[in-house]
């Protein structure tokens, strides 16, 4: 590990400015927990460190049945589940949050750094793919803003432009009689990084019969996480008990897999589990809605 | 069943003597050395699998600034073929010297080629990318079988194979091969009415003890060297390190550091002569310390096996004959553990009619090591689920067929050796007597299966020394490291010999100029053997002592005896006096008191354990979830039950971890891609249920508290029963490990 500059920056704009000057040889640091063992591993090496922890829009936590979540960038994993209403309104994002690492990782580890690091295996992206979350980005010239579908480009790759770094996330309020779940697959019960991930969202009729829409997303399938586009609309309007229908989303959702063999698992395994964990994510929410 | 001795302190579960410094973080490890001017080493490792080095220069990073002394092959002067008897098996010098730095090749991925000590850890590591090495890749051979065949790329060009104490004529990558026959195999399978015969295939599989590798070395001006390390024995590491230094072994002291973990797998050294060489050059003390990716690729984890076994067996349940093949990879030198796999992958049945065809195979691996009963894991693995499957297909009880096939006393195994008492036939009964072997299992997908494991047992040297203290306690030195509680299994019988509490021992663990010749910890040999010894020095105290009260009442030592801590008159006469009140009057009856022994027994008891296992298979997914485990195992006595439990269950979860998921995973390069705790994955407290240790004791005649070893037997057992409760369950049968959820999905016919 090389020596390297440890900045703290109060402000957005600071943080902007500090990232802008040294391009790519700057990165933020929120939780670390996927940045520490980057730099110390000698897979990165970096001579600005920008830890955002100290700016009050990355640390921002509020929750408004109406306005919906507002969650900074450096918001650690803990504080979304620990929050009952939070956990209530968006239960994919408590299911995701609750897996990464061990309880220790969960108290630094921010989804705000999965999302940046962009890895195809990432547990939050799927769960706030399926939640409609907008990313709220900040550079030197404002803030812009897009679904988080578009964030990631490739392993390790996103969007952020030179000087700019994920500020927050929005998630809109859960419509009615509506719910998500979000589970991967791992060949142990914990510590370990999805083989394959999938979360849903679904909103059923008043009666909670019928299925109004869904979203569905996979993780650990292709070069960034998915929005399986094509298995969530043949959803809508078949009944929530209709398990052929949800057997035609998971077959959707496997065509756009597209997986590659290593040391966690093989294409084939991946293809395979795409559609067992399709269809456990869209029973999961379904019968989410159905207690609610 | 002998009838029960009854002891005071054997049997009971005191607070072990190092438990205080190690649950306050006060135990010293070798990673926690220090010392004034300390420098820091870190090693240059091959990249490639296979390659030959054309050059090294390492004039860039020697002017490097804070580097104070580069290390290559060059420097190790002793690099030429001479085979040298370390007290456990005859080594080549030349395999050995190169392990530590290649020479003319690499010959596996972290192979070490250079070392570098600097100021700083961070410095160390940025003048090893200094270091210009020119490789010559060279295809690699990576699988066992593949490594065999006659056009495999060699390891070593001139290898010729040991054919049973002949050289072949052509170079080959089989090190050795070797037979053990018994009876008429052929008449055997002729007797069978059903003939069960299966290819097993297993993955290499790391020791995963939690502490790294280290080493910290002075190099005096003297020539005197002391190495401060983590190991499982201090004078097999100083052994090998005056060899590969060709240093005279008295000029070499090891100071064993708390150890945590070691398995089998800290018995070599590898970083320990590298900070000496350091050390030499620099004129500082160096300390050397491996990364997790360093241990996984550049220790020795336990070979990948390929194994063949069939077995015959009549329809009322005899087994007629027993043959197998195994094929080991040895790594990148020769010695893997084939040889113990050929004493255990029939026992202990009794096998009349019996042929075990052996290899040792080299690869461009890792040069492999022991790992807990090494070898037994992998031929178990085979011959008990064949043993499931002639139960299913004849009708008969796993239980039941193991009760009737057991080999007894005086039988003899296929390799030759004839069984003393062992405790097989008590360990199926606490299995068949247990309530997990009749509780109802209900469900989908659920099964139960049962398989029994076999370890030899060792008895190597150990000594011990005893000196009493006015207060009446005694300190106990001993060379072995304390890996699983054993000061406290060694203490106690010294202090039950000398009828005092396990708190009125003080046992220390001492380098190798302080107390007698020790053998490593291993080969489940140390509560016996080391045991053995503290018993013999409590005797010879306990006589001196003796002498004493005798000087103390001027009486002839005769007149005088010992029992239940109390020394008192023969003859009844009233007088007596307690071990800490005589040992009290010490400095008035003749000055300071101690005893010694120095033990070499033969004949360790072998040690027998039989596990029950319930699973429940995700069909979807492949996953096996251990639902309830149990594991019976003969430990002869137990002198401190709570670690004989601990050993039982630790050894059962290592199987387990053995039997799921882990495994090296290679890419077609013979890289490793999986070299870190994340990705070799080991189960965690989540993945198991709490595992039911049952002591079973059948005491070892040759231990006069009848011990028997427990270290090593309870990993053998669990792949092969977790194999036949995945067959109950969902009626597909694995045959090769570890049983992963993609295997398991193909099994299933699910992709």
């Amino acid at each position: 590990m090389r020596a390297f500059e440890y900045t703290s920056p109060k402000t957005v704009s600071e943080a902007a400015d500090l990232l802008a000057e040294k391009g790519d040889l700057a990165r933020v640091l929120a939780g670390g927990t996927d940045l520490i063992v980057q730099v110390r591993e000698g897979k990165r090496h970096l001579e600005r460190i920008v830890d955002i922890k100290d700016i009050p829009e990355a640390n921002v936590l509020s929750y408004d049945p109406q306005a919906g979540l507002h969650l900074g960038s450096a918001v650690p994993c803990y504080k979304i589940y620990g929050d009952k209403a939070i956990s209530a309104a968006f239960p994919a994002l408590a299911d995701s949050t609750h897996i990464i690492g061990g309880t220790a990782i969960q108290g630094r580890a921010a989804v705000g750094g999965n999302l940046c690091n962009a890895s195809p295996a990432a547990d939050t992206i799927p769960a706030l793919i399926v939640l409609e979350a907008t990313c709220i980005i900040a550079g030197t010239n404002g803030t812009r803003e897009i679904p988080v579908e578009q964030f990631c480009t490739a392993p390790g790759i996103t969007v952020l432009q030179n000087g700019e770094f994920l500020e927050s996330l929005k998630v809109p309020a859960p419509k009615s009689n509506s719910s998500s779940f979000y589970l991967r697959f791992i060949p142990r019960n914990e510590m370990d990084i999805a083989v394959v991930g999938a979360g849903a969202s679904v909103v059923l009729d008043d009666a909670k019969e019928s299925i109004v829409s869904a979203r569905i997303a996979l993780a650990a399938v292709a070069p960034t996480p998915l929005f399986a586009e094509e298995a969530s609309v043949l959803l809508a309007g078949r009944a929530a008990s209709d398990e052929s229908a949800i057997e035609e989303a998971a077959e959707a959702a496997k065509t756009i897999a597209r997986p590659i063999s290593d040391m966690r698992g093989s294409a084939e395994q991946r293809v395979h589990l795409v559609g067992v964990l399709t269809k456990r994510a869209l029973n999961g929410a379904i019968q989410r809605v159905k207690e609610s | 069943m002998a009838v029960e001795k009854e002891y005071k302190v054997i049997g009971t579960r005191p607070i072990r003597h190092d438990g205080v410094d190690k649950v306050t973080g006060r135990a010293l490890y070798g990673a926690d050395y220090q010392a004034a001017g300390l420098l820091h080493g870190r090693v240059l490792r091959s990249p490639h699998a296979h390659a030959r080095i054309k050059s090294i220069n390492t004039s860039r990073a020697e002017a490097y600034p804070g580097v104070k002394a580069v290390v290559t092959a060059a420097d190790l002067t002793a690099s030429q073929d001479k085979i040298v008897d370390l007290g456990e098996g005859a080594v080549n010098l030349k395999f050995m010297c190169d392990n530590i730095l290649a020479r003319e090749k690499a010959l596996y991925k972290g192979h070490a080629v250079a070392a570098v000590a600097a100021l700083n850890g961070h410095i160390a590591e940025e003048a090893l990318e200094l270091i210009d090495v020119e490789y010559e890749v060279l295809p690699s051979a990576i699988e066992v079988r593949a490594a065999m065949q006659d056009d495999a790329p060699l390891v070593h060009e001139d290898m010729k194979t040991d054919e049973m104490g002949k050289q072949s004529e052509n170079s080959s990558n089989i090190a050795s091969h070797f037979q053990h026959k018994k009876g008429d195999i052929e008449k055997g399978f002729a007797e069978a009415d059903v003939v069960i015969e299966h290819d097993y295939v297993t993955g290499t599989v790391h020791q995963g003890y939690i502490e790294p590798h280290n080493a910290s070395a002075v190099y005096n001006a003297d020539g005197e060297i002391t190495i401060w390390c983590s190991t499982q024995g201090a004078f097999n590491a100083r052994g090998q390190v005056a060899e590969i230094l060709q240093h005279p072994v008295s000029k070499v002291k090891v100071v064993p550091m708390e150890i945590g973990g070691g398995f089998g797998g800290k018995i070599s050294v590898y970083l320990e002569p590298l900070a000496a060489l350091l050390s030499k050059k620099s004129g500082r003390p160096v300390k050397v310390l491996m990364s997790r990716e360093d241990v996984f690729e550049s220790t020795g984890p336990t070979p990948a096996s390929y194994v063949r076994v069939k077995i015959g067996a009549t329809n009322d349940g005899r087994i007629t004959a027993a043959e197998a093949y195994i094929a080991f990879e040895a790594g990148a030198y020769p010695g893997s553990p084939v040889g113990a796999a050929a004493m255990c992958v029939f026992s202990p049945y009794k096998i009349e009619n019996g042929f075990i065809d052996a290899y040792d195979v080299l690869v461009n691996k890792a040069k492999t090591n022991a790992y807990r009963a090494p070898g037994s894991t992998n031929v178990a693995f085979a011959t008990e689920t064949i043993i499931d499957e002639i139960c299913e297909k004849i009708g008969m009880d796993p239980i039941e067929f193991r009760l009737l096939n057991s080999a007894k006393e005086g039988d003899s195994r296929v390799d030759g050796p004839v069984f003393p008492r062992i405790g097989f036939i008590e360990t199926v009964e606490a299995a068949k007597d247990h309530p997990h072997y009749s509780a109802p299992l209900e469900g989908k997908h659920k099964g139960r299966g049962t398989a029994t494991g076999f370890w030899p047992n060792f008895a190597f040297k150990s000594s011990v020394s005893i000196n009493v203290n006015p207060d009446g306690t005694i300190s106990l030195v001993e060379g072995s490291t304390d890996i699983g509680g054993s000061r406290a299994s060694i203490a106690m019988q010294a202090a039950e010999v000398l009828g005092i509490s396990a708190e009125s021992v003080h046992p220390t663990v001492v380098d190798t100029n302080s107390v007698g010749y020790t053998d490593v910890t291993g080969g489940s040999h140390t509560t016996y053997t080391t045991g053995l010894a503290a018993y013999e020095a409590a005797q010879d105290v306990k006589s001196q002592m003796i002498e004493r009260a005798a000087k103390l009442w001027e009486v002839d030592a005769k007149e005088i005896e010992f029992a239940d801590g109390i020394f008192r008159y023969v003859n009844g006469k009233e007088e007596e006096i307690d071990f800490k009140g005589l040992a009290e009057k010490l400095g008035q009856t003749g000055g300071p008191l101690m005893g010694r022994a120095s033990v070499a027994p033969s004949g360790a008891g072998s040690s027998i354990g039989t596990h029950i296992v319930d699973v429940e298979v995700d069909v979807d997914t492949g996953k096996v979830e251990i639902l309830r485990y149990t594991a019976t195992q003969d430990a002869g006595k137990a002198i401190h039950p709570s670690y004989v439990e601990g050993q039982i269950q630790g050894g059962a979860v290592q199987g387990i971890g053995w039997a799921l998921n882990e495994e090296y995973i290679f890419n077609e390069d013979g890289q490793m891609t999986n070299a870190s705790f994340l990705d070799y994955r080991m189960p965690t407290s989540y993945d198991l249920p709490m595992i039911d240790a049952v002591i079973v004791e059948v005491p070892h005649p040759g231990h006069p508290f009848g011990v028997r070893g427990v270290g090593e037997t309870p990993i053998v057992a669990p792949p092969a029963a977790i194999a036949n409760a995945i067959y109950d369950a969902v009626g597909v049968r694995l045959t090769e490990l570890p049983m992963s959820p993609e295997r398991v999905l193909k099994a299933l016919g699910k992709i």
